[in-house]
């Protein structure tokens, strides 16, 4: 295949790309933008098995066959809960082949026509540098981030003292190994810089505590991106730098997205800090334990609900932990069937990853016009009769408007407050992921149910039914 | 007297000829010399287009976050995890690279890192494409 015909089809697939991202702007499209995206993916696969580079099959068809296996497989069975830790485990995956794809480059330079060993072009070592070290830190920053939320690393900020110096440091000392590289094309300075890395990559998401992920999945999707950008550099294909450019920056518009969430500037999420105040707060907010709080059964809350007209259901992560999007639907469902208007209200940083609850409601054939974003929904709090707030905690603490001096002071809230009455399940009295107390609890028109969010839906349908 | 002076003068003259003629020979090389580096220095331009390959992917890199930026801002947030799943298969391009360090037909270091990384990048878009389809395949209009 010529040369240019080749560069035509790499446009092609990139096309495609573009038009799967472009499909996601309505669930309509989105299905067969996701097959205008395979499309792409044969394409641009394709393509580059009839360059005249490309001699041997066997040992491509045998890695395809192992990889896509494995993939399919995991991706029919793996829960939809799971999905944030998914997704995480994927990013490392596309950073590790960026350092082998690097690799490759740097010992046979001449399958890419980079020059030959020894005498690789300035830019393209450039290139590769940067390919293999934003690669490194990908993957293992994503391992950190699957480990947290899959439960085998705590999700609780590991922090101590030095700790931004110490990263400070190993960021400076994989600069200066990089430039030694470009400048020598030294194999061993090449895995040096591999190795801090892969090192940093760990110390940078450590610290980062469980809520905060979101930010940190979504700022791991964009570096694969632009992993993929360093490689594509490298090997001068444009298909790699747009498609890289593409996720680059879908990742870096979707970590700006939670940070606004959560007003907070990207710097202040990666610095971490937040959960070190998380146990100071908690403790202080303990001194508000023996205030009293109206708390009520299913039955009461199935008889408020019954007789109310409007409802707005506010989920979070506790739903997705407690697998209640089932027991919830149904209830909304019986609620429906009673005349009562329902519809789901989703805070941009509900859930361990960006649209995290939309996915589970659709999971449970929540009908996806009946799920509105903050924006949309706040306005109809005051009119609602009823707000269910199942999961969620922090996202609905008024303190965020009117107490400065909250560390979540200024974050957008779902107001919640000025609904007629306020359900809250809750496991306990414990204060959020933030540490701090919601006054919501103690208000007049809020009624606490306590006990696990499932049971308490479940519950309530056999009161309703009844 | 005459004479002497006469066969002095053509002396004179025949070496300024000779040194005159060097030089000519000297011009006319370098000449062909700069004729020859401008050939190739043609031939490069031509063959880069006539800027250097890595500003040529500069301007493709650059108007292609313009892209993505723009698409995905109108990506409705009800599919930020698909968003996710598909943009992480098709980062999974990165197999270009791969296929072509395991294309050689010798076995080496190269071709075994190129292997790994297929495997890596199929994975993930498999994974991901397929997991993207089950997600977009729940969401519903109202019946």
């Amino acid at each position: 295949m010529s040369e240019n015909l080749s560069a035509f089809l790499y446009l092609v697939a990139s096309v495609c790309f573009i038009l799967s991202l472009r499909g996601l702007s309505s669930p309509d499209s989105a299905r067969s933008g996701n097959i205008l995206g395979m499309i792409g993916m044969a394409i641009a696969i394709l393509t580059t098995l009839a360059s005249p580079m490309v001699l041997s099959y066997t040992t491509i068809i045998v890695g395809i066959l192992i990889g896509g296996s494995i993939g399919t497989v995991i991706a029919l069975k793996i829960k939809m809960t799971a999905l944030p830790q998914l997704v995480a485990a994927f990013h490392s995956l596309v950073g590790l082949a960026a350092v082998f794809v690097a690799g490759a480059a740097l010992y046979a330079p001449g399958a890419y026509g980079l020059g030959t060993v020894g005498n690789i072009h300035f830019a393209s070592l450039i290139e590769m540098g940067l390919g293999v070290a934003i690669g490194a830190i990908t993957f293992t920053g994503s391992l950190v981030a699957f480990g947290k939320l899959q439960g085998i690393v705590s999700g609780v900020p590991v922090q101590f003292k030095g700790q931004h110096m110490l990263n400070l440091g190993f960021g400076i000392a994989l600069i200066v190994v990089g430039i030694f590289f470009v400048a020598t094309e030294s194999h061993t300075a090449f895995w040096i810089m591999v190795a801090l890395a892969l090192v940093l990559g760990i110390t940078v998401i450590i610290p980062i505590g469980g809520a905060d992920m979101p930010v940190v999945v979504s700022m791991l999707n964009s570096y694969s991106g632009w992993a993929a950008c360093g490689i594509g550099f490298t090997l001068q294909n444009n298909a790699l730098i747009i498609t890289g450019a593409l996720v680059g920056a879908s990742g870096a518009i979707l970590s700006y997205i939670m940070c606004k969430g959560m007003n907070r500037s990207i710097f202040n999420v990666i610095l971490g800090g937040f959960g070190g105040e998380a146990a100071g707060a908690g403790s202080a907010a303990g001194g508000d334990a023996d205030r009293p709080v109206k708390s009520g059964s299913a039955d009461d809350a199935a008889f408020i609900m019954r007789n109310a007209s409007s409802i707005i259901i506010v989920p979070g992560y506790g739903m997705a932990v407690a697998q209640a999007q089932h027991a919830l639907r149904e209830m909304g469902d019986l609620l429906k069937a009673q005349g009562v208007k329902v519809r789901y209200a989703i805070h941009p940083v509900a859930g361990r990853m960006p649209g995290h609850m939309n996915v589970l409601l659709a999971e449970a054939s929540v009908p996806y016009d009946d799920v509105v974003e903050m924006d949309e929904i706040n306005r109809d709090f005051s009119s609602a009769d009823v707000a269910f707030v199942i999961g969620a905690n922090d996202i609905t603490n008024p303190a965020a408007k009117s107490d400065p001096a909250s560390p979540i002071f200024g974050m957008p809230i779902l107001e919640v407050e000025k609904a007629k009455t306020v359900l809250f399940i809750k496991r306990g009295m414990a204060a959020g992921y933030a540490g701090i107390q919601n006054e919501l609890f103690f208000k007049d028109n809020t009624m606490m149910l306590f006990g696990d969010a499932k049971k308490m839906c479940e519950e309530i349908v056999s009161h309703l039914d009844g | 007297m005459a004479d002497q002076t006469l066969s002095q003068n053509a002396g004179e003259v025949r070496d300024a000829a000779l040194s005159l003629a060097e030089k000519a020979a000297q011009l006319a090389d370098s000449l062909a010399d700069g004729a020859h580096n401008m050939a190739d220095g043609a031939m490069n331009v031509a063959a880069s287009g006539g800027v250097s390959a890595t500003v040529m992917g500069l301007t493709v890199f650059v108007l292609a976050c313009f892209v993505g930026y723009y698409v995905v801002w109108k990506v409705t947030p009800a599919l930020h995890s698909p968003l996710m799943a598909v943009t992480n298969a098709i980062s999974s391009v990165i197999i270009v690279g791969a296929l072509l360090a395991s294309g050689p037909v010798d076995m080496n270091f190269s071709k075994i890192m190129g292997f790994l990384a297929v495997v890596l990048a199929s994975v993930n878009i498999f994974g991901g494409f397929i997991v993207a389809q089950r997600m977009l395949q729940m969401f519903r209009k109202k019946k």
